[in-house]
């Protein structure tokens, strides 16, 4: 029996850890060490200490690198591996056996998630492992510290006896949840549930408020939850219904997976900087950008919280012994940090300019799908649109748009490190407010949420506690509706792919602890041997309901491609080459997680389709 | 290691506990009198509370351990220091023939680095509460470590003085374990860049 519910923040560049006693009763908050479990890692060679974020960092040391003993955790005398603090700050000097963002990889579908590819630029003699794996090692590490936290607290059953919610970004799509439960179970979690991350910063901001959020909050408003981490930019739409007299929340809608956070804004105030002393002939190797980097985000804060400050001068110390005279000395201006990061990553638009997706060129890092628009308001700009336009198709509108062309949010939640600097939120504020002016409509409130860097984990733990039947819930079902692709019967046509024809399996909203059969489509799938379907999914199209077909998956921006799903029916002794009639059959579990199966017709066999996470068009590896 | 009995204690902190002892002569000696006193004295766990001054703690015969044994965890924080703040490094070269702004440029990365080192590893308060240069009077049996008489030091307290330093008192200690597989008197590693 679960004495806890465990909140993890599976963060791009940090992760949290937090615990919700759950025998605590309405009214009652965790303490302070509960709710952020601090965690030890080493942060030197031979050096424990405690942090209350774990950096998502994996070093793979040569087995020459460190003396015996210095990378000894408290649990594991000798790891092979470093992960944390320790990992972030000496994978500077060796990148080539740095693993970094692998959360990033877990949701790229161009390469093949499970197999050894991190870091990515290793030389031959490096062991690489797979995003799947790295993930699973900063789980593992937090799994050991919390284990050690229950162990003191008394508790005789470790953190996968516990009720454990690990946080997604909310624009992962099914792959990538079920990636990040793999990653979960190979730390010896088996029971996991997924919560998405900007419903986890509302939870934390529900639990914060108490009863008072129903003085806040009042049906037909909307919560728009901003959530910018370390690397990736997150935003969720939060319909305020009633059902019954009571208030209702209800996920109304998710924005797409924009690969631009924190880091990014760190890294182009470094360039910024590095380009000026560039020019004055200085050259920094990678160990002095690192902390030109490092030095630039302190600057940073200190302008941002002294707004009587002009500039910050920051210095790099020089590699070698002799620091006087061979550091190096930089100035961040003021104007520099308004132009680099204030306009550049939030310009001031017209809500009508949506980002552009012009390819740009000069990318050094090639292999991740980093966004090619820096600008998160023309993001948010895209994203207010676009699910307007959803909205307005459908007949069940959970909101009134009253003919406006952009959702208008009555509160905005601010989450993620970067909106420690209130000059960026109040420019995110300003620029929204303006649209919201201009098109008719009032100007946002701004909701004070937790603590930015960990409301992710608590709100995750709070979430668990909820799960039991206390608080209010978030309701919301599958922010997507999900996709096999039929192709069109015609006759083929030398250069000329047939169209392909998309059949909803699942409908936008599908609830946890559904399912859904689609009537009347019937696939004959050959016994014994693998059938691959593509598969697309659909933030927009609300209304499709299951068996709808749709013309040309492939045209226009409606449907994402998907990993390609796949299914090896076991062949029964005499059956293998037969042709057996199935139909296709969704469910979203309890858990969060979609299943698509196929239903023998008027037999006993049930086979689940696995989503294919290795390279496309890899047939050799999809055929094992 | 044992992992079995731990009802109040978890591993991480009983490990990095048996390390300290290991390595630090003064800490476990300290560790020695604390059990001694806990009966009559009951304090939470790595906070210094202001106690009653106590006699010096009287000499025990040890086994004989190598100095950088004896004295690892200062050498641990010199080289905490040097890592973040390049203080060894700083200290090492010679000042007089480098310009005003040499010197700045580097002590900023000291400053910067050292601070985060004394920030991480101690909660710091003042000695006495009152406001530097303010008037203030020392009570009769004051605590003679935590407030220095200077001046005119004559007659039996309580006196009135001026406050010239609220002197600095650590309120809690949150200091790294450190490995006792490494060799302590190592402040930094060579660096080689392989190419």
């Amino acid at each position: 029996m679960a004495r806890y519910a465990v909140g993890i923040d599976l963060g791009t560049t940090h992760c949290a850890l937090s615990l919700h006693d759950l025998s605590l009763a309405d009214g009652q908050t965790p303490s302070a060490s509960d709710r952020a479990v601090l965690i030890p890692q080493l942060t030197a060679v031979g050096t424990l200490e405690e942090r209350s974020l774990l950096p998502s960092f994996l070093y793979l040391p040569s087995p020459a690198e460190f003396p015996a003993g210095a990378l000894g955790l408290p649990w594991d005398p000798h790891p092979t591996v470093v992960v944390g603090e320790f990992a972030r700050r000496h994978g500077v000097t060796v990148p080539t056996r740095l693993v970094s963002s692998a959360k990033s990889w877990l949701c790229h579908a161009g390469v093949d998630r499970t197999g050894p590819l991190l870091p990515w630029q290793a030389p031959a003699e490096v062991e690489r492992v797979s995003p799947v794996e790295a993930s699973a090692h900063y789980l593992r590490h937090l799994v050991s510290v919390g284990d050690n936290r229950l162990r003191a607290a008394g508790v005789a059953e470790g953190i996968s006896d516990q009720e454990v919610i690990l946080t997604v970004p909310a624009s992962f799509d099914a792959a990538a949840r079920e990636l990040t439960v793999e990653a979960a179970r190979k730390a010896g979690l088996s029971q996991v549930t997924l919560l998405e991350e900007p419903q986890a910063a509302l939870y934390a901001w529900l639990e914060r408020m108490g009863p008072r959020f129903r003085k806040e909050l009042k049906v037909g408003d909307v919560i728009l939850v901003v959530d910018v981490g370390g690397g990736t930019t997150d935003f969720s739409l939060i319909a305020v219904t009633e059902q019954g007299g009571d208030l209702q929340l209800t996920r109304l809608a998710v924005g797409d997976h924009i690969l631009l956070g924190g880091d990014n804004m760190d890294l182009a105030l470094a360039h910024t900087l590095n380009q000026g002393l560039a020019a004055s002939g200085k050259r920094l190797d990678a160990w002095q950008f690192a902390s030109l980097a490092y030095g630039a985000r302190q600057a940073k804060e200190a302008l941002f919280t002294d707004s009587n400050l002009v500039k910050v001068p920051i210095a790099v110390p020089s590699r070698g012994s002799a620091l006087m005279g061979g550091s190096v000395k930089a100035v961040l201006q003021r104007e520099d940090l308004t132009r680099v990061l204030t306009d550049g990553f939030f310009p001031v638009v017209p809500v009508t300019e949506l980002p552009k997706t012009a390819r740009r060129t000069g990318l050094t890092q090639v292999a991740l799908p980093y966004a090619q628009d820096a600008g998160i308001t023309r993001h948010l700009a895209g994203f207010l649109t676009r699910q307007a336009r959803a909205l307005a198709s459908t007949t069940e509108a959970p909101v009134a748009l009253a003919g406006r062309s952009f959702i208008h949010p009555t509160s905005v939640l601010f989450n993620g490190g970067v909106f420690k600097a209130n000059v960026l939120k109040e420019r995110l504020l300003s620029v929204l407010n303006e649209w919201l002016v201009a098109d008719g409509g009032r100007p946002v409130k701004e909701q004070e949420g937790a603590d930015l860097d960990l409301s992710v984990a608590s709100g995750a733990a709070y979430y668990g506690w909820v799960r039991r039947g206390h608080g209010i819930r978030i309701r919301g079902g599958t922010a997507r509706a999900y996709y096999v692709g039929v192709e069109s019967p015609m006759p083929a046509v030398p250069g000329f792919e047939p169209p392909v024809r998309a059949l909803c399996v699942a409908p936008f909203g599908m609830e946890e602890g559904t399912e859904a059969d689609v009537p009347p489509q019937e696939f004959a799938l050959v016994v014994g041997e693998p059938t691959r379907f593509r598969f697309f999914a659909s933030s927009v199209r609300r209304d499709d309901r299951v068996g709808v077909l749709l013309d040309d998956a492939d045209a226009g921006d409606e449907f994402e491609e998907l990993a390609s799903i796949e299914t090896c029916l076991s062949a029964e002794p005499g059956r293998e080459g037969q042709l057996v009639p199935v139909h296709i059959q969704a469910a979203v579990t309890e858990l969060g997680m979609l299943e698509v199966r196929c239903v023998e017709r008027g037999g006993p066999g049930r086979w689940k389709l696995e989503r294919s996470v290795r390279m496309q068009g890899d047939e050799s590896q999809a055929a094992s | 290691m044992d992992r079995t009995s731990t009802e109040d204690m978890s591993l991480g902190a009983r490990w990095k506990l048996a390390w300290r002892v290991l390595m630090d002569g003064t800490y476990a000696r300290h560790l020695v009198t604390a059990e001694a006193t806990a009966k009559t004295q009951k304090a939470p766990a790595q906070v210094v509370a202001p106690t009653p001054p106590t006699p010096l703690p009287q000499a025990i015969s040890t086994p004989a351990l190598p100095p950088e044994r004896v004295h690892a965890s200062a050498l641990t924080l010199l080289a905490a220091l040097q890592r973040e703040g390049r203080l060894v490094d700083f200290l090492q070269q010679e000042v007089t023939g480098f310009s005003d702004e040499d010197v700045a440029a580097a002590a900023r990365v000291v400053h910067a680095g050292c601070r985060r080192v004394l920030h991480q590893g101690v909660e710091l308060e003042p000695a006495v509460r009152e406001s530097e240069g303010a008037s203030m009077s020392v009570p009769t049996g004051f605590d003679a470590q935590r407030i220095r008489l200077t001046g005119n030091v004559a007659g039996q307290p309580p006196f009135r003085g001026t406050l010239r330093h609220p002197g600095w008192v650590v309120r809690a200690i949150r200091f790294p374990a450190v490995s006792e597989a490494l060799d302590p008197r190592v402040l930094a590693a060579a660096e080689v860049e392989l190419p």
